[in-house]
């Protein structure tokens, strides 16, 4: 039996998705006119990896189809052909159908395929172009080529080659694509039928290849074969005709390699169907109902230093545990200091450790970002922009999961940026403006969250528009006065949209309060600066992980709380001049330059605490939703990492709590929710206000 | 703390398998005895102290940690508006599996006592009489008399999602 290729389909795949985005992000890197020698390079290569795992998995089509496109490309990269922009757009298309053929296999389903023969034959049309012209200038430059040169080559391949993913067919299809061959195949390895196994080659060729053909040409051929065959290549001289042995055309040849292949495939089938027994329609279709969110994100790509790194610590984990071990075997108390230092060993590699896991999850925020050069090109050529993207902080590192979730959202915004948010080359001119409009995309880490920043230089949102579009779907009164935050609120709202015409890019309304779904759900929140007439800033804040964080414990009467350290500012114990009170009701710190409000846990948590004198507690300043205020608590215990635990699970949300921990003892503390508790504090506040009203 | 049963799965329907037996665990609150669906039981624990929860009613007691998850409990005397008992010893704390609209949760109750098991034959579960507005009679599934005793089956679905624990998914 054997080796079942469909198990690499998925590497394939997911290296060949790769190479697609790297093909599309050079391309579009590319400008006409100017080839960057190693941007064309790149493009080349990934084309070229495409074609040669296409063919091994046999997704033939796809062979076939980046074959055309590597031709063209390989005239571009030896200089016979100037880019030009139609070539760009053309490959750029290609990229596209490749990625709609891969995607079809992933998912067993169907593709486009009328739009895939017309991208094809573009692509034919513009080589057959270039040949001719190619050919009739090598006709006036050169002497014809004769038939008298040419090379012989003796070509045995291992029995093994199959195996390795290449396919002698190809190889001799693509001499033949080289000029005229003559081949003679030697079967004498052959064994008996019963004997064969149907993916070892037996078969060795002598090919003897006319032309003026390179001899580096030649040896590309077979550049992805060496070591796994016998190849002799030397130069054919004079007398052709020594052909005496079992002189076979090319094209039986084929039909042999193409029986054994297919042999293979029959195998494949019926192993398909015993693993499905009984049903029939699995020997058409062997995976035909594959879902495809099995497809899709079931793996990750980690780079070989971070597993290097998990395997060194856990190296010393097991060092520092076997040296535990033998303390505890035989343990005095003259060795208490040496288990200390034991212990605080243990406590670092732990630590390490689970930074190190944390960080497998960690991907570059270019991942989410990538896609955007294509649409942004797509897009504003469609739309008639001018429009320049730049990419700022792509190497902020993001958790795989929230990366995932924010990817559509991130779509979203930045297709309305440039739908409703920049305008067209004159409108910008009239408002005198340059005529490209800029969209920004920035990411950076800001403490424990991570900022992404969608920035333009385009209309801004139209206050007046918005406010008249919200009284008449009734979201607001006529009087109601009208802030930025009910701006921001607005335009979350489901089914709001100011467009004046629904366009397939944006306008119907849906979108934006998903786009919010979406963010809050990650624990994130989203935020619009907008300046009428000069561009709006959206700003997307989001956790950096979502399961682990840093925590100061602090203990209000019996309870024990944790506050996520990266919304301290300061701890610090009141004074007493320092200490204001506002019409009797709500306290204020004075730090430095600032007031800050003093919120006193107990009482929003009704709570019996030690003492209610500030001057004998002690407040942590905070910071969250924009503004400051100060907690009032018994005590500062210790730092620890805590685990985010819901309590949404079973329980429901508690305002004031974003979740909870267990800690070292087993029990169960919360874990304040400093923004809930910042809006409360305000609330609290204007209850008050009421009351003295 | 014991394991008494784990659970195996969703509930049966109750009114169609009319002579079909139910397991009930029964336990003791204030000398009567109270039965519920075995099959919802997921484990009977000794009381312990819990972690209260901020601004949540008074019957919800806290929570507390079981092998990672972080279950509420709810202290059946006080959700019944019943005299309170100070925790002792025999203060047990039954975990069950609630089903709600859509979503399953684990909580648990504060009881006086565990009692015993019983079969009780479907058909054998009378409703609950008419109390008026007296007493909360929509967590009471039926009554049942097993070996001369009555037994008060609790709706737990109901009763662990009724008032404040209702959770509506927004």
């Amino acid at each position: 039996m054997g080796i079942d290729l469909s198990q690499f389909h998925e590497t394939f795949l997911e290296e060949s998705f790769e190479g697609l985005d790297v093909m599309e992000s050079s391309l579009l890197n590319l400008d006409a006119g100017d080839s960057d020698p190693e941007t064309v390079n790149t493009i080349f290569r990934s084309a070229h990896s495409i074609k040669g795992g296409s063919a091994t998995f046999g997704f033939d089509n796809v062979a076939e189809f980046t074959h055309v496109l590597e031709t063209l490309l390989d005239q571009v990269r030896g200089g016979e052909r100037d880019v030009t922009q139609e070539i760009i757009a053309a490959l750029l298309e290609s990229v596209d159908c490749v990625r709609s053929m891969l995607s079809a296999q992933r998912d067993s389903s169907e593709y486009d395929e009328k739009q895939v023969q017309s991208v094809l034959k573009q692509l034919e049309c513009m080589l057959d172009k270039e040949d001719s012209a190619v050919e009739e200038e090598k006709d006036d430059a050169q002497v014809s080529p004769g038939v008298t040169q040419g090379w012989l080559i003796d070509f045995r391949p291992h029995l093994n080659m199959i195996q390795t993913g290449n396919d002698p067919v190809r190889i001799i299809r693509e001499l033949k694509s080289l000029g005229p061959v003559e081949i003679k195949c030697d079967m004498g390895k052959m064994p008996a039928l019963p004997d064969l196994m149907p993916e070892d080659c037996y078969l060795s060729w002598q090919i003897e290849l006319f032309g003026d053909v390179d001899e580096a040409v030649v040896n590309d051929v077979f550049e992805w074969v060496e070591g796994e065959c016998d190849l002799v290549i030397s130069s054919l001289q004079t007398d052709v005709s020594t052909s005496s042995a079992v002189a076979v055309n090319a094209d039986p040849v084929e039909e042999i390699l193409a029986a054994t292949t297919e042999l293979q495939v029959e195998e494949k089938v019926i192993v398909t169907n015993k693993d499905k027994t009984g049903s029939d329609d699995s020997v058409a279709k062997p995976v035909q109902k594959r879902t495809k969110a099995a497809a899709e994100g079931s793996s990750i790509r980690v780079g070989i230093d971070k597993v290097d790194e998990l395997i060194n610590l856990v190296g010393e984990l097991v060092i520092t545990q076997s040296m535990l071990g033998e303390l505890g075997q035989n343990f005095d108390t003259s060795k208490i200091e040496k288990m200390m230092d034991g212990l605080s060993q243990l406590e670092r590699h732990t630590r390490e450790l689970q930074e190190s896991v944390m960080r497998i999850r960690m991907l570059p925020i270019s991942f989410a970002f990538n896609r955007f050069p294509r649409l942004v090109h797509d897009l504003s050529s469609k739309l008639g922009k001018k429009i320049e993207l730049k990419l700022s902080g792509e190497a902020t590192e993001l958790d795989k999961t929230v990366m995932e979730k924010i990817g559509d959202p991130l779509v979203h915004l930045v297709r309305n940026s440039l739908d409703h948010g920049l305008e067209t080359p004159e409108v910008r001119k009239a408002a005198g403006k340059s005529e490209t409009g800029l969209l920004h995309l920035n990411a950076y880490h800001k403490g424990g969250s991570i900022i992404i920043e969608i920035t333009d230089d385009g209309a801004g949102l139209n206050k007046e528009k918005i406010r008249a579009k919200a009284i008449s779907n009734g979201l607001i009164t006529e009087e109601e006065v009208f802030s930025d935050e009910k701006i921001n609120d607005l335009i979350f709202q489901p089914g709001f949209s100011t467009a004046e015409k629904v366009s397939d890019v944006s306008g119907r309304g849906v979108g934006m309060d998903v786009v919010r779904k979406n963010i809050r759900e990650l624990g994130g929140a989203v935020d619009i600066v907008s300046n009428e007439g000069k561009g709006s800033t959206i700003t997307i804040r989001l956790p950096l992980t979502l399961a682990i964080m840093d925590g100061q414990l602090v203990r209000v009467g019996n309870e024990t709380y944790i506050i996520p350290i990266v919304s301290i500012i300061e701890s610090l114990q009141a004074k007493n001049e320092n200490i204001n009170k506002i019409v009797d009701q709500a306290e204020v710190y004075k730090l430095r330059d600032e007031y800050i409000n003093i919120v006193r846990l107990y009482e929003i948590f009704k709570l019996q605490p030690d003492c209610k004198d500030i001057n004998n507690g002690l407040l942590v300043m905070v910071e969250g939703e924009g503004s400051k205020i100060g907690l009032f608590v018994d005590e500062l215990l210790g730092q620890q990492q805590v685990v985010i635990k819901s309590l949404e699970t079973n329980y429901q949300r508690i305002d004031g709590v974003s979740g909870a921990t267990i800690l070292g003892d087993g029990t169960v503390a919360m874990i304040l929710d400093v923004p809930g508790l910042v809006v409360m504090s305000r609330i609290k506040t204007s209850v008050k206000e009421d009351k003295v009203a | 703390m014991t394991t008494i049963a784990q659970t195996v799965d969703v509930q049966t329907d109750y009114d169609v398998n009319a002579d079909v037996e139910n397991q009930y665990l029964t336990f003791i609150l204030s000398d009567e005895e109270y039965g519920v669906d075995i099959l919802r039981v997921q484990e009977i624990r000794g009381w312990e102290s819990v972690t209260s929860v901020p601004n949540a009613p008074d019957y919800l007691k806290g929570v507390i940690n079981i092998r990672g998850t972080i279950v509420p409990i709810v202290d059946l005397r006080m959700r019944f508006g019943m005299e309170q008992l100070e925790y002792g010893p025999i203060t047990v704390v039954i975990v069950l599996k609630v089903i709600g609209e859509n979503r399953e949760r684990v909580m648990g109750i504060v009881v006086d006592t565990v009692s015993d098991t019983y079969d009780v034959p479907e058909d054998s579960i009378k409703p609950a009489p008419d109390f008026g507005d007296k007493i909360e009679v929509a967590f009471v599934k039926g009554l049942a008399t097993v070996n001369e005793k009555m037994l008060i089956l609790l709706d737990i679905d109901k009763l662990l999602n009724s008032g404040e624990l209702n959770i509506l998914d927004q």
